[in-house]
């Protein structure tokens, strides 16, 4: 029977009084238009702009399967690699809970190093997106310290020894390096009260960081607005309502990139879960599979593939300088390397801010700047020998030159006018 | 080392080498991850039958596979108790294990008489030596890192080709145990991304439709 047209208006009607009832008691559909419906986003937004959509996939399907990891996990010493195992056979679809964590780890750095690879090139962190870029800087580092205080969960020898370099790394600090260590650690050498704590800041204290991190890159997002790959500004040209003629709302159009990019994401990311979760020792190093000990050390400790850029280049100081000690200098070096990027919107001084429009210096400058930290991620995965730190000795100065001669060569560099309408490639 | 590829879906040898652990490896080295009722029923053993012939120690079929041996006393013989070995064949490789039970040979400067090829200097008896026979060194004198090893004529229960085998089944049950889920993990795997191969083609099209006037 056919509803009668009383019946089809109710539906609609009910559901606007509904919207009103919710929207004079909370801003909803202000925040629907302001976020989605009427966010605009340039039209070319192009494979690299969906990073970081994928990063927030990754990082719900590492809350998600954490929180059911946890519900079976024992932080202690004799309990936290037996519990693992018995998540790995005891509990039902464990074993997919386990691998979908361990390979979403290093995904979510994959994800976050091409995400931050996009703001170099397409210089996302020019005014006025410098308080983004910062903001997206501490959630780098804090999810560098998240899957450093998760790597010693497990409790395997890999876990526990890896830790143990890190945290030995803060007793090369003068003065009051020793004391720090042991601050660090609650004790002596690593136990479990340093697996108790690490579980904590895992768990809870990082994440939710981690979750209001995120939050606040978005609202800066929205109120400043996505670059366009060739650096055209969408908001120079609207049309009479005052909609950006060169933009596109962001529901339904970029959700429907997003949604299509997580399908072809998720194929490949199920690919390592279900056919190489180990990645050839590489997500799961082998002496991890053997439970700590501190009276074992592994032949080779090597950090899981994405610290070892900056593990490379910690090893590459070898000469001790003012009588403090090659270590920390190597902590020095290290730590510039994390945190230099944050420079970038005060050392970019080019006119222009896509690499399309930038000169011959800064591209060849990006390059070089992504083979040093490829080649140094390389050979922070391998055992030192002289020939790999002279190269990581080479390797580490290319990397800070990007950086460092960065004000010079970016002025003095040639540049391309930006288009001033979006070009569609 | 030899290579030796695992084979999961042949669960004959799965089956023999788990008896063959049963009654050479379990008294010293436990499995204390992995329980018996699901080595059982991984294995397609009726449970009575696993009670029977695989538990020796009076656990129930729930239990994990520990070890009879008491550790205290296992450090006081072996100077270390026997390490557990759930998984050994995910640090070392079932290659590894394989190699390692091929090549015990006789050196009477060792506390067990035995030393190996692949794990020089273990502090362990070599367990299967009435199944393989006495082994010796076959190198000429002098020679670098030569793995010639013979077997003593008639020593032991097994021909060649028979301990060959035994020793294939005891490492890839061993492999079985590092990750009991495995096969279970690569069963499921296609129908995942067959699944989002299927969905795949829909975000396509729908992305497409909405996109088609854009320009």
């Amino acid at each position: 029977m056919e509803p009668s047209p009383q019946a089809k208006r109710a539906v609609p009607r009910l559901w606007g009084e509904l919207v009103d009832w919710v929207d004079n008691r909370f801003p909803a559909t202000e925040t629907w238009n302001y976020h989605l419906a009427k966010y605009y986003a340039p039209k070319n937004h192009n494979f690299w702009y969906l990073m970081g959509w994928l990063a927030m996939v990754i990082l719900a399907n590492q809350l998600i399967t954490g929180i059911w990891l946890t519900m079976s996990y024992v932080p202690s010493g004799e309990g936290a690699f037996a519990s693992v195992e018995y998540i790995m056979r005891d509990v039902e679809f464990g074993w997919l809970l386990r691998y979908l964590h361990s390979t979403g780890a290093s995904a979510f750095f994959a994800i976050v190093y091409l995400h931050m690879f996009r703001g170099l090139m397409y210089g996302s962190y020019r005014k006025p997106r410098e308080l983004l870029w910062l903001i997206g800087m501490a959630i780098y580092l804090v999810l560098m310290a998240e899957g450093f205080f998760g790597y010693l969960l497990p409790w395997g020898n890999m876990s526990y020894w890896g830790a143990q370099v890190i945290v030995s790394l803060f007793g090369a600090i003068p003065y009051i390096g020793p004391g720090l260590m042991e601050w660090i650690r609650g004790d002596f050498l690593m136990s479990e009260i340093t697996l108790n704590r690490f579980f904590a800041l895992h768990v809870i204290a990082l994440p939710l960081v981690l979750v209001a991190l995120v939050f606040v890159h978005l609202v800066a997002l929205h109120h400043v607005g996505s670059t366009a790959p060739d650096g055209a500004d969408i908001k120079k040209h609207k049309d009479a309502t005052g909609k950006p003629l060169d933009g596109i709302p962001f529901w339904p159009y970029t959700v429907t990139h997003d949604v299509h990019a997580t399908v072809v994401f998720l194929f490949l990311f199920c690919a390592v879960v279900f056919f190489a979760p180990e990645m050839g020792g590489y997500f799961l190093e082998k002496p991890n599979f053997e439970m700590a000990n501190p009276l074992k050390t592994p032949e080779h400790i090597a950090p899981v593939w994405y610290y070892t850029p900056f593990y490379a280049m910690l090893r590459a100081a070898t000469y001790p300088l003012f009588g403090v000690p090659a270590k920390f200098w190597g902590l020095v070096v290290m730590v510039g390397a994390i945190a230099i990027p944050a420079l970038l919107p005060w050392l970019d001084r080019s006119p222009v801010a896509s690499i399309r429009s930038k000169g011959l210096a800064s591209k060849w400058m990006l390059g070089v700047f992504v083979a040093s930290f490829l080649i140094l991620g390389y050979l922070g995965i391998t055992p030192p020998s002289p020939l790999a730190t002279a190269i990581s000795q080479i390797c580490t100065v290319l990397y800070f030159a990007y950086f460092v001669l960065m004000p010079w060569y970016t002025r003095v560099e040639r540049t391309k006018p930006p288009p001033d309408r979006v070009t569609m490639r | 080392m030899e290579p030796m590829k695992p084979n999961l879906e042949d669960q004959p040898s799965l089956q023999r080498g788990l008896q063959l652990y049963a009654n050479y490896c379990l008294g010293c080295h436990s499995l204390r991850f992995q329980r018996y009722e699901r080595t059982a029923d991984d294995l397609g053993i009726p449970h009575e039958v696993a009670v029977d012939e695989v538990i020796f120690t009076g656990q129930k079929i729930g239990e994990l596979m520990t070890a009879a041996m008491d550790p205290e006393s296992a450090k006081a013989w072996f100077g270390a108790p026997p390490p557990d070995l759930t998984m050994v064949s995910r640090v070392r490789g079932p290659e590894w294990i394989y190699n390692y039970l091929k090549t015990f040979y006789v050196d009477e400067s060792r506390p067990f008489g035995v030393n190996n090829k692949v794990f020089e200097n273990v502090g362990m008896p070599h367990a299967l030596i009435d199944l393989q026979g006495v082994q010796r060194d076959a190198c000429p004198p002098g020679a670098a890192d030569c793995r010639q090893l013979a077997v003593d004529a008639g020593s032991g229960l097994l021909t060649a080709e028979q301990y060959d085998q035994a020793v294939y089944d005891l490492a890839n049950f061993l492999h079985y145990v590092g990750e009991p889920t495995r096969l279970a993990r690569k069963r499921l795997g296609p129908y995942v991304l067959g699944f989002l191969v299927f969905l795949g083609i829909f975000t396509y099209l729908l992305n497409r439709e909405f996109w088609k006037d854009v320009h």
